[in-house]
């Protein structure tokens, strides 16, 4: 399913959220653009519109987990986690700064992260064992776990897919940002990843696809609760570095270790919508 | 051992309803009663390790204690990672139950020997490494694993050993145990190896030489203290393990005797598993000789070593 054109028109939001990555990112001098971007419209129907939780209180035992299991999107997460109020916006500022909070990967020590993520793979498994336990505890709060494409390359990935398969856990939404890149180049030549949503399937979880930059559907499919009883996997079509046309699909804006002012001023622009 | 540890494990589940037990693919009727009586946390996950430790985390994150076993190899040498950052990095309250520690699995060859496990697991930050010398001990430390914060990995033996530790001793995870005193010198010892110190330190005191064993069933914590506190009245040190030297029990023994700046310095040798791959099948005790895990030649070290 490719991304909908017309559909993945940029909101005033969406724009909005792209420029505090690139402040964020500008501030730190380095980091992840292009699977941050890829990223801000799946954190934004979680945020908005799906997630249950409490900025007052991270820790609430109702509220719903997510994991962020591909943890270099970070800097997305971090924009909205700010937003929401569960950290002052200065930390931002400070990202990979010694004094400061956040790093370029997702720890738990953080406010509203609730797993340390950075080393792929390790999501999945660990959100089966949160869905797990819920289950037996009989607690009805979700889990959610964003993978990224390159991702789907570790094993443990699909020992946790079989896993969650074998347990019927409806509770546990695997998403996947795939926007079809990964460091090296793209999926298709670097491990083609195809036919994906026949994978999931046939590792046992109700598959959904959607365009990874709608917002309102996104919205609609992280909520459907599981039909068949088995975990579900949204397949989100994506485009990396989506926002700034200079940037998308641009293997160059995968990691950056400096990122300049004038780079900044050029995103900016981009994203003045 | 293994029987004492397992059972330990059901019968904590019955009673704190926090404890979960996950295997990956255990010998069948591994843990029937448990599974017939508390289905709801009895996982058997089959063999995807990084999945279980994983999977574990995640019940850990949500509060409760799972137990994990598998074969002590697949468990730490593939899962280091997971063990590293879901477990160490978050601080949970897994514990592994590695089966077969050191070279029980001798006829299956280099694949299935976790003897480098406790090398590896002892860089980890807070990590603690349980290696019980017997079942006695091994049902003295399981309910103190309960209530231990950040993750625990117990190494088990083969099973059957003899019972040799004592039941009087204060045990506490972290806190060495006494076994034998003798200030002319001293073996440093954990797990199973206790039983070749113990050998060793008789025949030694049959020809003269008074040998003090010092029992570490912490592996990390190590105790540092117990160890000092022998090394300033003994003048030789030696430590058993079955185990890689490089990194497990003689290393940590290693860095205390040499940190502690002793003058006049003293005498120190590691027993162990040399820097090399198994190139030898057999039977486990036909392995222990080959590398010289042996009651004569740790004699025989702490007699060249006290000159």
């Amino acid at each position: 399913m490719p991304v909908n054109q017309a559909l993945s028109i940029l909101d005033k939001r969406s724009l909005g959220l792209r420029r505090m990555i690139v402040k964020t990112l500008g501030a730190a001098g380095r980091g992840h653009l292009g699977p941050a971007f890829s990223l801000v419209e799946i954190i934004r129907a979680l945020y908005d519109h799906v997630l249950r939780y409490d900025a007052n209180n991270p820790s609430w035992p109702l509220r719903d987990r997510f994991i962020l299991s591909k943890g270099h999107g970070c800097v997305a997460l971090y924009v909205m986690l700010a937003e929401k109020g569960f950290f002052n916006e200065e930390e931002l500022w400070k990202l990979c700064k010694f004094e400061g909070l956040l790093g370029g990967h997702p720890e738990h020590s953080t406010p509203g992260v609730e797993v340390s993520t950075g080393s792929l793979g390790h999501g999945l498994p660990i959100g089966t064992g949160m869905a797990l336990h819920a289950r037996r505890k009989k607690e009805n709060h979700r889990v959610f776990v964003v993978m990224g494409d390159g991702e789907l390359g570790e094993g443990s990935v699909w020992e946790a897919a079989m896993s969650a398969s074998k347990h019927k856990l409806s509770n546990l939404t695997a998403i996947v940002d795939y926007n079809k890149s990964q460091a090296y180049g793209s999926t298709f030549e670097v491990l083609d990843l195809e036919p994906l949503a026949d994978k999931w399937r046939s590792f046992g979880f109700e598959t959904r696809e959607a365009d990874g930059h709608d917002v309102e559907s996104l919205a609609k499919l992280f909520n459907a609760k599981s039909e068949s009883g088995k975990p579900v996997a949204v397949i989100c079509h994506t485009v990396k570095g989506r926002g700034a046309s200079f940037v998308e699909n641009n293997m160059e804006w995968h990691h950056k270790n400096k990122i300049g002012q004038d780079e900044v001023s050029r995103l900016m622009e981009a994203l003045e919508g | 051992m293994r029987k004492t540890c397992l059972d330990m494990v059901y019968e904590m589940a019955k009673a704190d309803e926090r404890v979960f037990f996950i295997g990956s693919d255990l010998g069948v009727g591994t843990l029937d009663k448990f599974k017939k009586e508390i289905p709801e946390r009895f996982l058997m996950e089959g063999i995807s390790e990084a999945n279980i430790v994983g999977m574990a985390a995640g019940m850990a994150l949500e509060g409760s204690i799972p137990y994990i076993n598998t074969i002590g190899v697949f468990l730490t040498r593939r899962c280091f990672e997971q063990i590293t950052l879901d477990l160490c990095l978050h601080h949970l309250n897994v514990r592994l139950i590695g089966s077969g520690g050191g070279l029980v699995y001798a006829p299956l060859g280099p694949s299935h020997l976790a003897i480098e496990d406790m090398a590896i697991l002892r860089c980890l930050p807070n990590m603690t490494i349980l290696a019980p010398a017997d079942a006695s001990e091994m049902s003295r430390l399981m309910p103190l694993t309960l209530e231990h914060q950040g993750p625990i990995y117990i190494r088990l033996a083969k099973g059957g050993d003899a019972i040799v530790t004592p039941a009087e001793a204060e045990y506490k995870i972290g806190r060495a145990v006494p076994i034998r005193d003798g200030n002319d010198a001293v073996i440093i010892t954990t797990g199973v190896g206790l039983h070749v110190a113990l050998e060793a330190a008789d025949s030694l005191a049959a020809q003269g030489v008074r040998a003090g064993v010092l029992h570490m069933h912490t592996v990390k914590p190590v105790d540092k203290e117990a160890i000092l506190q022998r090394l300033q009245q003994a003048p030789v040190a030696v430590t058993v393990e079955e185990g890689v030297i490089n990194g497990g029990l003689g290393s940590a023994v290693a860095e205390i005797v040499a940190e502690a700046n002793f003058n006049p310095s003293k005498k120190f040798a590691r027993i162990g598993i040399p820097d090399v791959f198994a190139d030898r099948y057999g039977s486990q005790a036909e392995l222990m000789r080959y590398y010289g895990i042996t009651a004569e030649n740790v004699a025989d070290t702490v007699k060249r070593l006290a000159g």
